[in-house]
């Protein structure tokens, strides 16, 4: 078992399968995560990415399947898993009936963290709470509450970061600070998976994987995704009303997402969406070919799925 | 403007949502029926039948006339026949019998000189309740119990003076004051109601407010959560203890004739039991207003079929054999023993096994149900 703890992987699961009442949430799921990554859990809602990040943590037995967690087995050792991860919660789970400090007091001792009154002062300086260490957490705004959250869980030094939608409500500055203590923290060595809605989230990890309805659907490197979606994407600059609808019907075309005046036309069919995108020029219209966005792959992912609702 | 569509629509609202939470509901609608048949059956504020000691030292016709005379009331139930004092004391003061008969020697040939024999009745008087209708029944029986034996030449001795004399003795609480009994019992009550209502939201409180999955997602143990649970009620529940301790002395002058420190560790042992069954229950309810529910479920019958409320003697064998699984029956029994007849370890331990029996029953349950993971 030793052997496997000097692993360059910090996550090798496979085969996980998870259903809670006869409904399958987790469907044969498998992947490798390397040490000091960032790796991006993106899907709908419902697709399985909690469960997930909640098996790796030992907060929920797999129904099938095996895997190491830092080199620890995801069904027996979980104590010991427990002890290396730091697991932040989609939704706020500290104390809001205690104060900022009492609940850093009460995390720093649960995992026995060395010197705790030290770790706490720092961390309560790096926030920026020391002032306001007597408040009670739960009087705390959301993005204050996300940042005490992180604080909370890396006070413990955990070698890997399970982060399950922890910029949800959050303002897009809070949200850049965030991502850029990710980083920080990455580059120390800490491995870090992180579910996200937020396709700029996405893009600012190594590598993401895509789950949608208990199954893996993609993953790799942002643009290995987009690559492997074999999707093409045109713009169309100042669209009129109702072009968008209009051409939602028209061959080739799989979707139409509209920013403003500019639409993103995408489809499988290359030539026959360009076909699609020459009858449009031809009406006097900009459009011109484009490299698809995340987004355009992933709405298209979801779109093939049974049961999808693009 | 009050809007009779959305009150409507209020009134809807609320019906579907009470009718989701099944075990609510089943409890609701439960709860009545289960209370009606069990306290409707189990109460009886005039207790029957009560277990009786009888020292005879005279073993004559007469002294057996009278034995079967106060059987006769219904009221007394003959269990044992000694011959030795200090076995009829010690049965008294176990709780063994409610009420002890000292047939004197000579019983027989006194009453036939018209020397007015007295029988000594001593009653365990801790529960007033308990003995009152008993000892009523007494009076009438100095002059009809010998009504058959004395005939003939004997006739005369009937009638006023009775030919004997019954002296009652209620023992541990001469006056029969109700305070003396209540109030001890209440530290039990008190210490029922809020140990177990603190602890049945200890983890309920966690789950609905999300924090358990951050609890559950770090290395600590359930032993380490569920004692850490207790621990903090428990101090609470000392401070209640000494409430009524000091209340009881200071107030209503409540004697206090045992041990304190051995009443003092049971009391621990007392508070113990009741904060693992909160915690039982706990970690069975899904929600906190479940976890109240069954706090006060498990409530009532404990103040009515413990003794508490009503004597426990009067209660039908099943309910009694219902009581007895009960803490506070037994704590109850603890309490007027050793406050008010200085019981002992030797005279209460029969108390104290079934109190740890329920004790680690019902740990053991908290801690098979505690789950370790989110499933």
């Amino acid at each position: 078992m030793t052997a496997e703890h000097g692993t360059d992987l910090a996550i090798s699961v496979r085969g996980l399968s998870k259903s809670f009442d006869r409904k399958t949430v987790l469907q044969g799921f498998g992947i490798d995560v390397e040490r000091g990554a960032i790796y991006g859990f993106l899907g709908p809602n419902g697709s399985g990415k909690t469960t997930t990040i909640r098996m790796l943590c030992g907060l929920l037995r797999p129904d099938a399947g095996s895997g190491t967690c830092l080199g620890y087995d995801v069904i027996r050792e979980t104590a010991a898993i427990k002890r290396r991860v730091g697991y932040m919660t989609q939704r706020f789970s500290l104390y809001e009936d205690l104060s900022i400090r009492e609940n850093l007091d009460f995390v720093a001792r649960i995992y026995g963290v060395k010197k705790p009154r030290q770790v706490v002062r720092e961390t309560l300086d790096r926030l920026g709470l020391t002032s306001r260490q007597r408040q009670l957490a739960g009087h705390l705004s959301g993005g204050w509450k996300q940042r005490l959250a992180l604080a909370a869980s890396v006070m413990h030094k955990p070698e890997l970061l399970l982060l399950d939608e922890p910029t949800a409500g959050v303002d897009p500055s809070a949200r850049r600070e965030f991502w850029d203590n990710i980083h920080e923290l990455a580059e120390t060595g800490v491995t870090v998976l992180v579910s996200t809605h937020y396709m700029d989230e996405a893009e600012r990890c190594h590598r993401i994987a895509y789950l949608a309805y208990g199954h893996l659907l993609a993953r790799g490197t942002v643009a290995e995704v987009v690559a492997s979606s074999g999707l093409s994407t045109w713009v169309v600059e100042g669209a009129p009303n109702g072009l968008a609808v209009e051409m939602r019907g028209m061959p080739g075309v799989d979707s139409v997402a509209a920013f403003g005046r500019r639409l993103h036309v995408s489809g499988r069919d290359g030539a026959r969406l360009a076909g699609a995108m020459t009858a449009i020029q031809q009406r006097g219209l900009a459009a011109h070919e484009t490299v698809p966005s995340l987004e355009d792959v992933f709405i298209r992912l979801m779109s093939e799925q049974p049961g999808g609702n693009a | 403007m009050f809007s009779v569509r959305r009150f409507a629509a209020v009134v809807v609202k609320e019906f579907v949502q009470m009718r989701r939470d099944r075990l609510t509901f089943a409890m609701m609608v439960g709860i009545p029926i289960v209370q009606l048949v069990l306290f409707g059956f189990a109460i009886n504020s005039d207790p029957k039948s009560l277990p009786t000691a009888v020292l005879a030292n005279d073993n004559s016709a007469f002294s057996r006339s009278l034995v079967r005379a106060m059987e006769n009331t219904g009221y007394f139930r003959v269990v044992a026949v000694v011959d030795k004092e200090a076995d009829i004391r010690q049965m008294l003061r176990e709780g063994a019998v409610q009420f002890a008969v000292t047939i004197p020697a000579d019983f027989s040939r006194d009453v036939q000189r018209g020397a007015r024999p007295r029988v000594l009745v001593e009653a365990d008087a801790t529960d007033p309740a308990a003995t009152s209708n008993a000892l009523g029944a007494l009076k009438e029986l100095q002059s009809l119990a010998l009504r058959h034996d004395l005939k003939g030449s004997l006739a005369a001795l009937q009638g006023a003076p009775p030919p004997f004399e019954i002296i009652i003795h209620r023992a541990y609480n001469p006056e029969g004051i109700t305070q003396y009994n209540i109030v001890p019992a209440l530290i039990g009550v008190i210490l029922t109601m809020t140990m177990v209502i603190m602890t049945a939201l200890a983890v309920t409180r966690e789950i609905e407010r999300g924090t358990m999955e951050n609890l559950l997602s770090m290395p600590v143990r359930p032993a380490e959560v569920l004692l850490g649970k207790i621990l903090p009620y428990s101090a609470v529940g000392g401070v209640q203890v000494v409430i009524v301790m000091a209340a009881a002395r200071l107030i209503f002058d409540v004697p206090f004739v045992g041990n304190l420190w051995l009443f003092g560790a049971l009391v621990v042992v007392f508070v113990m039991t009741n904060l693992a069954l909160g915690l039982m229950f706990s970690t069975v309810a899904r929600n906190q207003l479940q976890a109240m529910q069954m706090a006060i479920f498990f409530f009532l019958p404990s103040i009515l079929l413990s003794g508490f409320m009503f004597p426990y003697r009067g209660m039908p064998a099943w309910a009694q054999a219902l009581g007895e699984i009960l803490p506070l029956t037994h704590f109850l029994r603890i309490t007027r023993g050793i406050l008010l007849k200085g019981s002992g370890w030797r005279d209460i331990a029969p108390e104290v096994w079934p109190l740890l029996a329920f004790f680690a029953v019902v740990l053991l349950i908290a801690m098979r149900r505690y789950r370790q993971t989110l499933d």
